[in-house]
């Protein structure tokens, strides 16, 4: 077996040891630590640990806003990183589903619902799925013509549309309110009590910890977990292999009988949704939106975070997105650290400044993000991870009996070696490989 | 019938008219080449045969069938498959995984069938079999061209498209990629090659074109053009 001398034995980074720590357990061990980790931090907001917890702002809004851009980011990276189209316009999705909410709800709207036949209490879980809907359907008229176009044409006209969103709900003042926005728009009303008396949701729930901050944060995760299932479940069947193919090389994808365009779009419709679902969330926690939110600059800063966790990583764009919300709030209000004086306000206000410059020296450093992604095998993906197993099983448990040692170890890796199951997890250079940005 | 036909092809860049009005059948199982200087339109052709660039004039045929307005990625699962020049290896993904993506539109039925050919690849590129975990980008030159006709030959193409397999690589390399090529043929794969390396080209192949500024100058038996003193002259350095 000269081949298994091929075995990559590299050095591994840290983001790769902890996956192939994780992808070695067990299915039912990967839910005993997941869920109480997925717990924990949906704790953040009531254990408010010292330190961690921001001072500036409320601890739970800065999480639920945390919730919102790891959705951005989710969707972004299924563009940015699974296909590889750069997408600079994104926030232009997140827009139009916060102003669709917002134009469904409020009532400085003139397609305004809720003052005939929609009851406020259900219409924000109402307007959700139209802003998932009509965000989708802009994702189709901005791709449909676009993404005949490659690189950095797709960039600039992608800008343009995020440019153009705004613009729009700025100057259309009869329909928008132009640079008043709209407001009072409608949230899910839950759990109403005395001291509560518009539901836990109501931005009126101001009695930490279990504000509406906090709140939006727990709907949030359960979003961004069933999002994560969707995104998941796509990118391990035929459509994520296609998006990889076109990422890594578009025509050579469509010589293999990709239909590129037709992939290219689906990768799109998908973002845009998602995109549109975070928008819808915001809309609702704050009941107000106006132009002035959806600035170019937060396209930079959604697409920062995707960079920052690792193109194509779905759990990495995650941690980037936290990163990108949660420490400028860290800093900002602060006074002092660890006793060190320090002006936590200038350091909050000069983010993009920070993050301008993490991104130089990541690039230079770590082109692919802290955690990149690495690339599951393809057509068989999960069943590799379970034959590797089992053989790595086997081979531990031949090797206790010391009589039959030699020959069992020497069967159990040619067992291993049955065709397409040869490929070890550990894919060989997937560092030097994943960055191309 | 023959399997490929092209009838009065015209291939533009703009204006300029890379391919002008070029003719040529291949006909089933057969083995031939087109062959010609840098800038003849050998890769153009091949471009507008899969479906990458479209057709300005003339028509192209498949299998009795008009596929001139039929999109790339119809011809793969139609059957034409091309292994591009430049060789066009997923540069992120394992050999195994480009292998993979070979099989993309034409999926397997069975489990088998899908052994047979992975194993069927190997055994024509035992070098491939060593390097399966290796990602595309960090192969050698000659690597990536056998990954290239390996995965071509994961979509079991009726046609078998092969442009410059030979461009970049080692006399020794060649030799070897020029034998598979002829062994692949003979399993009765058609297969379409272009090639600027005309000695080794014509000497495998059943029947030639030779394209000069996009026009097809001459064509014949392979054997016969090798003798023909004009090709020795123009493609083979023999004065």
């Amino acid at each position: 077996m000269s081949i298994e001398k091929t075995q990559p034995t590299l050095h591994l980074g840290v983001g790769d040891k902890l996956r192939l720590w994780w992808d070695a357990l067990a299915r039912p061990a990967q839910w005993g630590i997941g869920v109480p980790f997925i717990v924990l931090i949906a704790l953040l907001p009531v254990l408010r640990p010292p330190v961690i917890t921001t001072v500036g702002t409320d601890f739970g809004s800065v999480l639920a806003q945390f919730g919102m851009y790891a959705l951005l980011a989710i969707g972004l990276n299924v563009v940015v990183g699974q296909t590889g189209l750069l997408d600079l316009g994104y926030v232009g999705f997140y827009a139009i589903g916060a102003y669709t909410v917002g134009l469904l709800t409020s009532p400085d709207s003139p397609w305004n619902l809720t003052d005939d036949w929609l009851s406020r209490d259900w219409a924000w879980l109402f307007a959700v799925p139209i802003a998932i809907g009509i965000t989708a359907i802009s994702g189709l008229i901005l791709g449909t013509p676009t993404l005949r176009l490659r690189g950095d044409y797709l960039a600039i006209v992608t800008l343009g549309f995020g440019e153009i969103v705004r613009l729009l709900a700025d100057n259309l003042s009869d329909i928008t309110g132009g640079g008043r926005g709209l407001s009072q728009i409608a949230y899910p009303v839950v759990g109403e009590s005395a001291d509560k008396p518009n539901g836990v949701f109501s931005a009126g729930n101001t009695s930490a910890p279990l504000n509406s901050g906090t709140w939006w944060f727990w709907l949030s995760i359960v979003l961004i977990i069933i999002v994560l299932l969707i995104v998941g479940n796509l990118e391990r069947s035929r459509v994520g292999r296609a998006w990889v193919a076109i990422r890594e090389d578009e025509d050579a994808a469509e010589i293999m009988g990709v239909p590129t365009f037709k992939f290219k779009l689906w990768a799109f419709l998908i973002g845009a949704s998602i995109g549109g679902l975070s928008g819808a969330l915001y809309a609702g926690q704050v009941q107000f939106v106006v132009p002035t939110t959806f600035n170019v600059i937060n396209s930079m800063l959604f697409l920062c975070a995707v960079v920052l966790g690792g193109q194509g990583n779905k759990l990495g764009v995650i941690l980037g997105a936290f990163i990108i919300v949660y420490l400028p709030n860290f800093f900002l209000g602060r006074t002092e650290l660890f006793g060190i004086p320090i002006n936590g306000d200038d350091i909050a206000n000069y983010k993009y400044l920070f993050f301008g410059l993490a991104l130089v020296v990541l690039m230079i450093f770590r082109p692919q993000g802290l955690f990149p992604a690495r690339q599951k095998l393809l057509t068989y993906g999960r069943g590799i991870y379970v034959a590797t197993r089992q053989a790595a099983l086997a081979a531990a448990n031949a090797v206790t009996p010391a009589a039959v040692a030699p020959a069992t170890s020497g069967t159990t890796t040619s067992d291993a070696d049955a065709p397409l199951t040869k490929d070890a997890p550990l894919k060989k250079k997937a560092d030097d490989t994943e960055g191309d940005a | 019938m023959p399997l490929l036909e092209l009838k009065d092809l015209t291939v533009a860049y703009d204006r300029i008219e890379a391919v002008r009005g070029i003719s040529l059948t291949v006909d089933d199982g057969e083995l031939v080449t087109l062959i010609g200087a840098n800038g003849a339109g050998k890769t153009t052709t091949m471009r507008a045969i899969s479906g990458i660039r479209p057709v300005a004039r003339g028509s192209v045929w498949f299998d009795g069938r008009d596929i001139t307005r039929m999109k790339a990625h119809e011809r793969v699962s139609a059957g034409i498959v091309q292994a591009p020049e430049g060789r066009g290896v997923f540069p992120g993904m394992t050999v195994v995984e480009n292998l993979e993506m070979g099989s993309y539109a034409r999926t397997f039925k069975t489990k088998s069938e899908h052994d047979a050919t992975v194993e069927r690849v190997f055994d024509l590129f035992p070098r491939l079999l060593e390097r399966r975990t290796q990602v595309g980008g960090t192969l050698s030159g000659g690597e990536q061209q056998m990954l290239a006709i390996g995965r071509a030959l994961m979509a079991r193409p009726r046609l078998l498209l092969l442009d410059e397999p030979s461009m970049g690589l080692a006399p020794l390399v060649i030799q070897q990629i020029f034998r598979i090529i002829t062994e692949i043929n003979k399993e009765g794969t058609t297969i379409l090659l272009v090639e600027q390396n005309a000695q080794q080209a014509l000497s495998r192949s059943d029947r030639a074109y030779i394209l000069e500024t996009g026009e097809v100058t001459t064509s014949g038996r392979g054997k016969d053009l090798l003798a023909d003193p004009a090709v020795k002259q123009a493609y083979l350095g023999v004065a």
